[in-house]
């Protein structure tokens, strides 16, 4: 059975009682892996407050950190920072620069864009360099769902374009809801069909839901593990009763 | 109808503040399938609201079965209802209302 993620969850923190309730609709409507938009500065106390409030009702939480830099060298300040922080690190691309040196840099998971179909700049260059670096492309169902008439009009032409160029350049598709409250959840398959609004099919768009995600997060904490080295080694073994080489 | 036409059945969950009336809740549907899909759309769903439980909050919906993603999309993309915040998530699909009573309701 599929295991399915939404990897962007916008819940208030500070309100538990909406907070445990987004969490627990989440896991309700079938999501295993539940993303949760945190601050940079979040304290681990707080992380394993949260973790212990997904696994109350099942879910795992998958911690992640959302970064809107202003220039590239900002975003490289930010990644040094806060990479080995989050299992998943999503970059808001604000300008074309931005935008360009986050889908180049092996560190950023997700690219995520604007509203403003002006301000989204994944066009071909972008897809480009996002299949050499691995990215995923983050589309957001509130948006869609927020939006209404010509914006959503602009926007579901916007988001063909760019489902083409991410078929073309094999960049994976990452569908996540955005949800600030219960009322943007809805299920994964329902989200999958209001996918087919940009002509993505449904098979792709119900793995963009799961099989997607769920690697992105667990190649994540192979590498945020304390044995992992490089890609393909790690540790498995150490102390004394390893043999000498 | 031509004779033969298959059908679905969708059993959803309302969330909402307060209840909904079932005029209330049909005008958001067929709201929701003109907005995404036109009148010519519209007229390729064969929608009907069957049942509406305003107590428990759930509803069974009809379609006909090639429309049943476009149906889909339309339910989910309904995000209020009577002017105030509303979800509404589909719970089972079925050919049948008897298969979809003893499944998900």
């Amino acid at each position: 059975m599929k295991k399915f993620a939404d990897l962007h969850l916008y819940p208030p923190l500070r309100d538990r009682d909406s907070l445990k309730g987004m969490i627990n609709t989440a896991f309700r409507l079938g999501y295993h892996f539940l993303g949760v938009s945190l601050p940079a500065r979040i304290s681990e106390g707080e992380i394993r407050e949260l973790r212990e409030i997904c696994s109350a009702v099942g879910a795992d939480l998958v911690t992640r950190v959302d970064l809107t830099p202003k220039t590239s060298r900002d975003l490289l300040n930010q990644l040094r920072h806060f990479r080995r922080r989050f299992e998943v690190v999503a970059v808001t691309c604000l300008s074309k620069a931005v935008a360009r040196q986050a889908a180049k840099d092996r560190r950023v998971d997700l690219l995520s864009f604007s509203l403003d179909p002006r301000k989204r700049f994944f066009d071909t260059a972008e897809g480009e360099l996002a299949s050499k670096a691995l990215a995923a492309l983050e589309m957001n169902m509130a948006s869609i769902l927020s939006l209404q008439g010509f914006p959503r009009v602009r926007l579901l032409s916007r988001l063909r374009w760019e489902t083409e160029i991410a078929k073309r350049f094999k960049v994976p598709l990452v569908i996540s809801s955005g949800a600030d409250s219960e009322y943007l959840l809805r299920v994964p398959h329902d989200f999958a069909t209001l996918a087919s609004l940009f002509d993505l099919p449904l098979s792709s768009a119900l793995n963009s839901l799961s099989e997607v995600p769920r690697s992105i997060v667990e190649q994540n904490r192979l590498k945020l593990s304390p044995g992992y080295v490089a890609p393909g080694i790690r540790v498995i073994r150490e102390g004394k009763d390893c043999p000498r080489v | 109808m031509p004779k033969g036409v298959r059908r679905r059945y969708l059993a959803l969950k309302i969330v909402c503040e307060g209840t909904v009336t079932e005029g209330e809740l049909t005008k958001a549907l067929w709201d929701a399938v003109l907005r995404l899909f036109g009148e010519y759309g519209a007229s390729q769903t064969g929608l009907l609201l069957v049942e509406h439980n305003g107590e428990r909050n759930y509803a069974v919906l009809r379609c006909w079965h090639k429309a049943l993603e476009l149906v889909r999309a339309s339910v989910a993309s309904i995000t209020e209802l009577k002017g105030k915040p509303a979800a509404l998530h589909v719970m089972g699909v079925s050919g049948t209302l008897k298969a979809l009573h003893k499944k998900f309701l």
